[in-house]
């Protein structure tokens, strides 16, 4: 097998609905949204973030668009401002949330209908898989 | 020598290490997926490796978006436990097994894997709760474990086939070392899940359950699985499957499938766990 057909390029990964995936490009993007995140594994960190989350975001050079989708718990906004969700996921540990509701959030379903749905098989690949192929 | 006697592989959802932590393994949303693991705790017990060689990865714990490593082997005395935004979990520290990991990290070197070495990590749930499904809560842990970091977070992680040479670059390495030592590589995360995106909750079972059964009928297909394959059938998260690849690659050409499960859902994750034994090699004429 050549190495070479391993490669994925930027409109296959686009195709696929409703999924951002975790390019070097927006990893740029995020880089200081991701290092906030990362300072919260600290106990005194998330004490001080949930003192005043304005003015300890205001240390992390985060852009205006970064900073309103942190303070709104917006993940999705995170996301597509370069957040990686396990990089996120600690905001919703501070917050004292379990992930499964910040999963929730993003799907468009409230949280009960989201552990529903898990629990019944989850998200079925079917109309999930291709936005061109439509299947 | 040294040998490899089996693999395990398993899913680290870490809601499966609060469920432990926080004594809800009875619930019952919970009692199924423990049951899964029953017969594992069993087999373990008899068959307890001296050291186990745990392909996992790092969830933004020891690894910050400041550096990446594709593939971290860690050489360390112990691993402490991290803190990935509630506390540590209340885990055994772990115990590694230096001299051996160093001699492994140097052979693969020489193969031409450029690997990165880690002397001090503290390490999360993507470790701790396949050692916890395995092991339950004992004060300290049985077996010494050789950490192997896989990037998956940062796209791309290296690919499955990539993954399944580096196993087997790992079993020449351990053959190479001349103490008598039982060892067994996990393979963890997976199975199919998306975590991010209004995708978030994919469940993929027809994907997952043929990739289980390729893991022992046909691996060399598995080796051959693109990138946009799993991130399109299995999720975002899914591809973490390729870690599994690590494991099989080092079991060699024959193995015999001793224990399956599978279970939807744990959170928002599809659990897939195997024991797979290695058999001797049948020589070829």
């Amino acid at each position: 097998m050549s190495p070479r057909s391993q490669l994925v390029d930027v409109e296959e990964l686009a195709d696929i609905p409703g999924t951002l995936v975790f390019t070097t490009q927006l990893a740029r993007k995020g880089f200081h949204l991701n290092q906030f995140c990362m300072s919260l594994m600290s106990a005194d960190n998330r004490e001080k973030f949930k003192a005043n989350e304005r003015t300890y975001l205001e240390a992390w050079q985060l852009t205006d668009a970064q900073m309103k989708a942190v303070l709104s718990r917006n993940y999705l906004a995170m996301m597509a401002e370069g957040g990686n969700i396990f990089f996120l996921a600690k905001i919703g540990a501070t917050d004292g949330l379990p992930f499964q509701s910040v999963a929730a959030s993003m799907s468009g379903l409230s949280q009960e209908a989201y552990r529903a749905m898990m629990i019944a098989g989850g998200r079925s690949p079917v109309g999930n898989r291709s936005i061109r192929g439509r299947c | 020598m040294a040998r490899i006697t089996a693999g395990i592989a398993t899913s680290h959802v870490p809601a499966i290490g609060a469920a432990i932590d926080h004594g809800k393994t009875d619930e019952p949303y919970w009692k199924p997926v423990f049951e899964g693991y029953q017969w594992t705790r069993r087999w373990i017990s008899e068959h307890k490796p001296d050291v186990v060689i745990l392909v996992f990865n790092d969830h933004a714990s020891a690894f910050s978006m400041e550096m990446i490593p594709t593939f971290a082997l860690g050489c360390a005395e112990h691993y402490g436990i991290a803190d990935e935004g509630f506390g540590p979990r209340p885990v055994a520290q772990v115990d590694g097994h230096a001299e051996l990991a160093c001699h492994i990290a140097q052979s693969l070197i020489f193969e031409e894997f450029d690997l990165t070495i880690v002397n001090r990590m503290n390490v999360d749930h993507g470790l701790t709760v396949p050692l916890s499904l395995m092991f339950g809560q004992p004060t300290a842990w049985p077996v010494k474990v050789i950490p192997l970091a896989v990037n998956v977070l940062q796209f791309p992680p290296p690919t499955g086939n990539r993954c399944f040479a580096l196993g087997e670059a790992i079993a020449r390495a351990v053959e190479a070392f001349p103490e008598d030592l039982n060892l067994q590589i996990w393979g963890t995360g997976g199975m199919s899940h998306q975590l991010g995106g209004p995708r978030v909750g994919l469940i993929n079972s027809s994907f997952d359950l043929s990739f289980l059964d390729r893991m022992t009928s046909d691996p060399d297909a598995l080796r051959q699985i693109r990138h946009i394959e799993y991130v399109r059938e299995a999720g975002t998260e899914g591809i973490e499957l390729v870690m599994w690849l690590v494991m099989r690659g080092a079991l060699g050409k024959n193995v015999v499938e001793r224990h399956r499960f599978y279970h939807v859902p744990a959170s928002n994750t599809a659990v897939g766990h195997l024991v797979l034994e290695t058999l001797p090699d049948i020589a070829e004429t």
